[in-house]
This record gives structure tokens, sequence and C-alpha cells, in this order.
């Protein structure tokens, strides 16, 4: 196998540390040369980078910090996302264990780029033991004056920078998927329950507290220093251009070596199932793959060939990297009750507020247990997939594709698995009353010739 | 009414000034609130009402809409399994099934003499290592049934929660076991 920077998680053993991570560079060269240049030029290094968010829209993160008003006139903050609770990601967790001191390096250049002075990392509450991690690695950089008052003397920058410093706060969450939506999130850690809010106005404008807050994932901001020490320019040379860098891959499921694996954006899927994640067990042919997190549409195991793992090349393929949790199914999957499964979550984790995601998301759940117990009718296929199609787009935050991708995309790729868990003797549609039952401007969806199926 | 001592109350106050407003330092009163006393009840939520200045319906929308904050009693060792898909693929609602029985309760119960109770979770961010079972807030994963079995019966025998075997989820990071 080959050689691949690792750029976010290196091979070096007890990094947590901050000991070892001042050995390696911490909080030196990236830092000395960020507060040497005015915090716009911060941000526009960012921006050649070419770095986009990893917590599921892969948003340019240096165009999301331009959007910040200038100055320090104003109270402003800087929110770090570390929810991590989409089924399938588990990769924000290997930072907080393995380099959180080059997240904390990451959030001190982006308040400053911001010219931000308080950042607060949110991480869900069932991370309580990774939370004290990190709660650990903030008091090891406080005591050696990396944050907090002491960076006046520790660090001497220049120009806009004299005499600046920032607070950063670890805040512990106590378990709601939906707090990870970026506005939900600033409402939780603002004491309340967390519900996505209208946008606009958008965060820039008005977040925390009603101030210009910026939030960003737990990798990205990793990712962060590292461009800082070796320029914008020889970073986005990394991996595929329209989304340079690593990515950490979060591969579960049916593979021999489940884990996450951090490779160049633009690595080949069956690369990474069958190369690094040890191929799928007892040599079993995959029958789907959902690429990045359970919120993405799945991808059939047949079509995998040529897949490369990137933001623009899944989005070809009809998917996206959202946020690179790969879940592998085998021939033997029942992808009816794995889909069951997903919208009960949805369901579950659905915050209530828009009636086409509260009640949309209860609608498929109970139309995807007639067809795990094998007793749906034949309509119901189209049902299910007007259900889903009507929760897109008619919400306040993204739960509602969420919710209504994995169940659309499903039916279009696998149709032949949900005519199989028609009632036993039911005759299936014929086309005319399939397109009978849809409503206008609906996609066109490929049906199929009529088959009786007995099971 | 004192739940809070005085050293408390000092500490949470401490808290309170890296954030703008008291109201923000709700989750982590009731955090400690739930450690102290093993779940919310009413006493505890006027207690939060009164440090974080806001009225107790709010504290009572709060707790409510969080998972993790108990409105009732729990057991003192929460046995926690996740039956999300990359679990599911690997046994968690076999794992789930063994716990129930093994316990003799059912989801969000617990045991009468108020030692175990048992929840049904969504992903914990440890598909890696599924089948993954927690014990209040330790991680067991890549863990089978009989070794399941065995975690229970070292919580009755020892009172306390067994150290957990290392699950490398970095294949590559293997400095991790002295964790
Ligand atoms: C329902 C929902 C859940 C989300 N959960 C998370 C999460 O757990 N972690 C995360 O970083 N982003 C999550 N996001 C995305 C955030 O809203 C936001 O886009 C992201 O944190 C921005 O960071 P980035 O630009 O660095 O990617 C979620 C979004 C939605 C709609
Ligand atoms: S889409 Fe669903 S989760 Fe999002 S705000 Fe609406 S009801 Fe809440
Ligand atoms: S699916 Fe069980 S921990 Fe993620």
């Amino acid at each position: 196998m080959a050689e691949y920077p690792k750029l976010v998680l290196p091979d070096i053993p007890n990094l947590r540390n901050i000991d070892t991570y001042l050995a390696n560079g911490g909080y030196g060269e990236a830092m000395r040369k960020v507060y040497s240049m005015a915090p716009a030029a911060v941000t526009d290094e960012v921006k050649k980078s070419g770095l986009r968010g990893r917590g599921g829209a892969a948003f340019p993160t240096g165009l999301k910090w331009s959007f910040m008003p200038k100055g320090k006139e104003k109270k402003k903050y800087f929110l770090i996302n570390g929810d991590e609770s989409e089924p399938g990601s588990f990769k924000d967790r290997q930072i907080f264990e393995f380099n959180p001191h080059q997240m904390i390096e990451g959030i001190l250049i982006g308040c400053y780029a911001m010219q931000i002075d308080q950042a607060y990392i949110y991480i869900r509450g069932e991370y309580a033991h990774w939370v004290k991690m990190v709660e650990r690695a903030v008091a090891e950089a406080y005591a050696k004056g990396f944050i907090g008052e002491r960076m006046k003397d520790n660090f001497k920058p220049s120009g806009e920078g004299v005499g600046y410093s920032v607070d950063i706060t670890v805040h512990k969450g106590a378990g709601a998927y939906i707090v990870g939506e970026e506005t939900a999130m600033m409402d939780s850690l603002e004491g309340k329950r967390g519900y996505p809010r209208f946008k606009p106005p958008f965060p820039a404008n008005h977040g925390l507290w009603g101030q210009p807050t910026t939030i960003n994932n737990i990798e990205t901001m990793a990712n962060v220093p590292v461009i800082m020490k070796m320029g914008g320019e020889a970073y986005s040379k990394i991996g595929d251009p329209k989304q340079p860098g690593t990515i950490l891959f979060g591969v579960s499921g049916h593979v021999n070596k489940p884990g996450v694996y951090e490779l160049p954006t633009g690595t080949p899927l069956l690369d990474i199932i069958n190369n690094h994640a040890g191929g799928v067990p007892n040599g079993k042919k995959i029958k789907m793959v959902i690429p990045g997190g359970s919120s993405m549409p799945p991808l059939r195991g047949d079509k995998l060939e040529g897949v490369l793992m990137d933001a623009e090349h899944l989005k070809e393929v009809g998917s996206a990297i959202g946020t690179a949790g790969i879940m592998v199914m085998d021939e033997d999957t029942d992808i009816i009750h794995v889909l069951t499964r997903i919208s009960k979550f949805y369901w579950h984790e659905s915050c209530g507020q828009c009636t086409p995601c509260r009640e949309g998301t209860g609608w498929l759940l109970k139309l995807l247990r007639r067809f795990e117990a094998s007793n749906a009718r034949p309509e119901d296929i189209d049902l299910l997939y007007d259900v889903a199609k009507n929760i897109e787009g008619r919400t306040i935050c993204a739960l509602g594709e969420a919710a209504a991708w994995p169940v659309y995309f499903t039916i279009e790729r696998f149709r032949e698995d949900f005519e199989k868990r028609v009632k036993p003797g039911l005759e299936l549609h014929s086309p005319e009353r399939v397109h009978g039952l849809r409503k206008g401007g609906l996609e066109p969806v490929q049906v199929r010739i009529p088959v009786v199926v007995r099971v | 009414m004192a739940i809070f001592s005085n050293a408390e109350l000092q500490e949470i106050s401490e808290l309170q000034k890296r954030y703008p407003e008291p109201a923000a330092t709700l989750l982590p009163v009731l955090w400690r609130l739930q450690e102290k006393r093993g779940w919310i009840d009413d006493e505890a939520m006027e207690a939060a009402a009164a440090v974080c200045q806001v009225p107790k319906s709010h504290v009572q929308g709060v707790v409510s809409f969080y998972t993790m904050f108990f409105d009732k009693p729990m057991g003192r060792y929460h046995v926690q399994v996740c039956t999300n898909v990359s679990c599911m693929l690997r046994g968690g609602e076999e794992l789930l099934a063994t716990m129930k029985n093994k316990l003799g309760i059912q989801n969000l119960e617990h045991t009468p003499d108020g030692l175990f109770s048992i929840e049904e979770v969504e992903c914990m961010g440890a598909c890696g290592g599924a089948p993954m079972m927690a014990v209040n807030e330790t991680f067991f994963e890549k863990i089978s049934k009989e070794e399941a079995n065995d975690v229970i019966d070292h919580v009755l025998a020892k009172d306390e929660i067994p150290k957990p075997k290392f699950v490398a989820q970095m294949p590559e990071l293997t400095e991790a076991a002295n964790r």
C-alpha cells in the first residue's frame, strides 16, 4: 500500500500530551506565522488551501470565515461542533483522543483570523470520557499560556493582534442528535432546548446570543494548523483539487478491519473497503454502501467501481461525502430492515418544529414497518416515495433531507427489494396506477413492468 | 433546599463567568445535579432554575428534551446498547436482547434494587467497534454476548465497572492502549 501523508492523525505515540505535541512543532511555527500576519491574510491562506468543512456540508471554510464582520468592536463567538451523532460517524472522537491540541491550535488560528476572543467546543454528552480528555488538553494549553490572558506574553502579534487573547470553554451536551445542526447547537449552548432556527438571519450576523458567530467541525479545525504550516497552496495539491486534504474515513459494518483511516480525498471507495479496511468477511459481495453517514444516499454494491471519495465525485454518482462514515453491507443484508432502522432514528431525533418532518418521519417509519413485515400494499412503494419527497425542501433544517434521502434513494436504487416485501399474493401495480398516485412536480421514478411476486 | 454546597455554588459562579448569561450553564448545572442525585427530580429542577436564573418551566422543558437527563430514577449502572445500523449489522439487536434477558427488565426500566437500568440507544460514535454497549460513561466495544454477561456479573460481584478491553478504532495508532 502506498504511503499517505497523515496530517490530522499522524503516527506519533502519545501526541495528546502537550509536551509531545510541542516536541513535534505544535503551537510553534504555525502560530508564529499566523501572529505575524494580518487577520484577513490568515483567512485568505485558508481560502487558498481549498479546505472544505468536514461536518457534513463540505462548505469552504475560508469563505465561511470571510462572512464574519471585521474588527473587534462587536462581540463575536466561535463555536466548534463536536456533536458527532450521525450514525456511522466516529472520527471526531479520534481527534479528541489522539490529537486534541492540533484542534485547539486550529481554533486559536480561526479566532485570530476572525478576531474572536471567545470559543466554545460543544461535545456530545455520550462522549463523557472524551470530554474529559479535551478538558485536560485545554487545561494544559492554559497552563502553558497558549490560551487565555498569558497569550499576550507568549505570542507577540503585530499590528491588529496586539494584546490579543482567547478563552476556550468545553461544553458538554446531553443527548440530542439535532443539536449537531448549527443553529440548534447555538440554542443548546444558550441553555435551551436545541431547536434549529430559521435562516436568515445567518449565524455570521446573528448567532450565539444574537452576536456574529462562526461554527466549524472538529476535523475542520484540526486541518487548519497544517495549512498554516505548509501554506495554503501546498495543501491545495493534496488529494482531489476540488476538496483538497485528507479525510478521516470511518469504515464500519461488514468489513474485516473496521476503523478510522486517514486518506487523501479522492481515494477510491473500493480501495478503502478492500485494502485499508480488509475487505468484506468471507469474501461476500457488497450489496449496499452508505458513503457518508446514514443520511447520505446509499450506493449499490454493483456500482462501486470507480467511485472516488470526495464531495464532487460523490455528487456525480448521486450521493455525498457527508461525514465520510462509510457503512458497508454485504449481499445477505436485509436493507429494508436497515432502512427501517435509519428512519426510526430520524423520527426519534426530529425536534418536531416542522410538520413535514415531524409527521413525515413517522409516516416513513410506519410504511417501512409494513415492508419489514412483508405486509405492504403494492401502492405503498410509491406512497413511501411520495412521503419522502414531500419532506425534502419543506423544513427549517436539513434533518428533513436527512430523513428523506435514504428512503427515496433506496427506492430508486433497490426497488426490487421493496417489491419482494409486498404482501404475498397481491399484484404489483401497473405503471399507470403508479403515475395516478403521484402529484405534480415530482421527478419521474423508474417504474418497473408489473410482475407478480410471491415470497 | 441546600442542594448545592457553598463550594459548588462558587464553582458554578466561576463557570458562569465564561458565558454572557447564567442560563447558558443550565446543561452543566443539570449534569452536576444528575451526578449527585441519579436523576433530575422536582427539587433539582428548582435548584437549577435558581442558579441559572430561569423559570422552572424552562428547566422542565430542557430536561425533557435531552435524552441523557433522566426525569425518573434509573439504575446506578445504566446499561446502554446501540442498535443503530453499524451495530445492528454486527449483532447489536441480539446484544440488546441478551442484556434485557440477563437483567430481566425492558427498555428504560430499572431493576427493583435500583442497581441496573437499560436503554436502547442511538449511535454512540463507536461504529468501528460495533457491536457496542456502555455502562454509565464506559464504552465496551466489539463485545460479545458472553463478555457482556461477564460485565454485568462483574458489577454484581464487585459493585464497580470493569475496565474495558482495548479496541483500536485507529488500527494504525497502537499507542492508544495506554488510555
Ligand atoms: C441534522 C443535522 C445534524 C448535524 N450534525 C452535525 C454534527 O454532529 N457534527 C458536525 O460537525 N456537523 C453537523 N451538522 C452540520 C452543521 O450544521 C454545520 O454545517 C457544521 O458543523 C459546519 O462545520 P464545517 O463547515 O466545518 O463542516 C449537522 C447538520 C444537520 C442538519
Ligand atoms: S426539519 Fe425536523 S429537525 Fe429540523 S427543525 Fe424541522 S422538525 Fe426540527
Ligand atoms: S451505530 Fe452503534 S455506535 Fe454507531
